[in-house]
């Protein structure tokens, strides 16, 4: 078994990590706190090509591996998670879905110009009263012969407002249940669709989240993405590979605050020595490596099956969950080193915190993971 | 108007550096190898050169054994069109630039830059011996260059201030800090594209050193920073006579 990475691999990450510790850490803090969009930043990661990593180069991506994509997702989590998360969206939820099992000519027209970052994707399925009882979506889609006709309200959308292409899950046949629910590829700028306010999160507040509302707007017929009705089953093998990117976010998460309890417990002085010469402190860091460790190879392993076209959903839902709860669990344990400086926004410490705990919460709750682990276990 | 930027190999700067066995060189085992910091900057300035259609190739050149292959290919996922490595140890400055003045012979460069020193061995000499091997004109301390119509305006630093000179190709530039502000960082396709851009192998012409290395050791322990308190004055004045003896 080969654990070593590729010299491409590596020349990934660290373009990834030169990326955020040298231009993400300048304004982190101040967009957290006024919750400003990172638009500068996401033009350059698109021309770096980060926004479009996993698509084939023939629709103008970088064709990388998700191994590369983990990597990548790691480092820049470490700095900010909200640039990881609309990078997540965009890549592994709207990229995936539309070359997966999108047609040409959709490829064409949509996801060129998404991989090139030049357009964000956004991936609407929450509402207000349907987050993991996702069947239970009351957004319609009727049929109306050659175009569709959107009804309803979407929650929680990242990238909600600044996104140029939505992919909308919809009800089309009621009496089916979830195998009449259909997928579109919807304009952001479509007649009839308005957009709530930027929400103001616990964290990631520098990424815009928003309710978006449909009124009486009309997708043209040949932008439903695959079989009448296959919208469900779009959505949840589509959130297997996002689940992924945010394992591997919740992963950078705690591989930030991480590194910065270990700096600190270098430089911090009590009792006569570095902290770090105390045993209290030095078997909290060592815990926390574990911890780390373990949900890093959990997302490489899910990587890995999904680049060799084996069946990944268990392993990615297990990265996940993981990665999420140990990203919980570390942030703390990095405030709580920090004491009082972990406390001040200054230190990055409670940034990380606040952002750690999203990742237990979207694209399928730590609860949902475990229906999924559960599931398979005892089939 | 081509050009060739000479890439030193070094450790990663965060590397905590152990002393061989033989007291002669630096243990290598576990080291991350970088590129040399002022050649990264030299290589980004090129690049920006070529974008704006100044340059229109730019080849990057080594002389080292196959472990600094990583760097040049990150050279070329950076946006260089060609790689060169000369094979051999790097035993001293005269064995680099020896090497390195056979594959200008073979191939005339318009611009060659090398940075002023490298962070590992702070030679400061490769420069300089290769403009005297190659008989070329050189600018040290090169802080900024722009190119219009094959015209160089050079910028160097000087003692006080800045001096703004005007030559033209053939000519070889030291290059210092400033010449670039932030290092190129390799975009996605430039990565999965450099192993199809050339990387040429050749043969060391020459592996004479002209310098041997006796021994290399760590500097001494910094000493201890002794805190005085600000009302204190007269106890700074008498350690700084009576420990430090420089009043």
């Amino acid at each position: 078994m080969n654990f070593e990475f590729t010299e491409e691999q590596l020349m990934i990450r660290q373009a990834a990590r030169d990326y955020a510790q040298r231009e993400l850490i300048v304004d982190v803090l101040e967009r957290d706190e006024k919750m400003i969009y990172p638009a500068r930043h996401i033009k350059n990661l698109a021309e770096l090509g980060f926004l479009g990593m996993l698509v084939d180069p023939r629709y103008d991506g970088g064709g990388m591996d998700t191994i590369s994509y983990v990597l990548a997702m790691e480092e820049i989590s470490k700095v900010d998670a909200s640039v990881s998360v609309i990078m997540s969206v965009n890549n592994s939820l709207v990229c995936y879905g539309i070359q997966e099992y999108g047609t040409e000519e959709q490829k064409e027209k949509y996801l060129k110009p998404l991989a090139r970052g030049e357009k964000i994707g956004a991936f609407l399925l929450s509402e207000p009263e349907a987050g993991s009882d996702a069947t239970s979506q009351k957004t319609t889609a009727e049929d109306k012969g050659d175009y569709y006709l959107l009804n309803g309200t979407k929650n929680w959308i990242t990238n909600g407002n600044t996104a140029g292409t939505y992919l909308v899950v919809a009800q089309t046949h009621p009496e089916l249940r979830h195998r009449g629910i259909n997928v579109f590829i919807v304009d952001r700028h479509s007649s009839g669709i308005s957009v709530g306010p930027h929400e103001d999160k616990m964290g990631m507040r520098s990424s815009d989240t928003h309710s978006v509302m449909f009124n009486d707007v009309k997708v043209p017929k040949e932008n439903r993405i695959g079989e009448d009705g296959f919208g469900f089953k779009f959505a949840m093998k589509t959130l297997e590979g996002g689940r992924i990117g945010i394992a591997a976010q919740a992963l950078g998460i705690a591989a930030g605050a991480y590194e910065r309890a270990v700096q600190y417990a270098k430089e911090r002085k009590a009792f006569g020595t570095e902290i770090a010469n105390h045993q209290a402190i030095a078997f909290k860091l060592a815990d926390m490596a574990v911890k780390i460790e373990n949900a890093r190879n959990l997302c490489l392993k899910a990587a890995w099956l999904k680049d060799n076209h084996k069946p990944f959903g268990v392993a990615s839902a297990m990265a996940k969950l993981y990665a999420a709860d140990i990203a919980m669990e570390v942030t703390t344990e990095a405030v709580q080193i920090h004491g009082g400086y972990g406390y001040v926004k200054e230190y990055h410490v409670e940034r990380l915190m606040r952002e750690a705990k999203l990742t237990q919460i979207y694209e399928g709750t730590s609860e949902i993971q475990k229906i999924v682990i559960s599931r398979d276990v005892l089939k | 108007m081509k050009i060739l930027v000479c890439i030193s190999n070094v450790p990663d700067t965060t590397t905590k550096i152990v002393i061989g066995t033989d007291g002669k060189n630096i243990n290598t085992a576990g080291i991350q190898w970088i590129i040399n910091p002022w050649d990264e900057l030299a290589l980004t300035r090129a690049l920006e050169l070529k974008d704006a259609g100044k340059i229109s190739e730019v080849v990057v050149a080594n002389v080292g054994t196959a472990i600094t292959e990583a760097t040049l290919r990150k050279s070329l996922a950076t946006g260089a069109d060609r790689a060169i490595r000369v094979n051999t140890e790097p035993a001293d400055a005269w064995t680099v630039t020896s090497n390195l003045a056979e594959v200008v012979k073979n191939e005339p460069f318009d611009i060659i830059l090398c940075g002023i020193e490298s962070s590992d061995h702070n030679g400061s000499s490769v420069g300089g011996l290769l403009a005297g091997m190659l008989d070329l004109n050189l600018i040290s301390s090169v802080s900024g260059l722009d190119i219009e119509n094959e015209k160089l305006t050079v910028q160097r630093e000087i003692d006080g201030g800045k001096e703004i000179l005007e030559t033209q190709g053939p000519v070889l530039l030291v290059i210092q800090k400033g010449i670039a502000i932030v290092p190129r960082i390799p975009s996605m396709r430039g990565i999965m594209q450099a192993r199809t851009k050339p990387l040429q192998i050749v043969e060391a012409t020459s592996s004479e050193s002209m310098t041997e290395t006796v021994q290399v050791t760590l500097p001494p322990e910094k000493g201890k920073c002794k805190m005085i308190d600000a009302e204190n004055a007269g106890e700074v004045i008498r350690l700084l006579r009576e420990e430090a003896k420089v009043l």
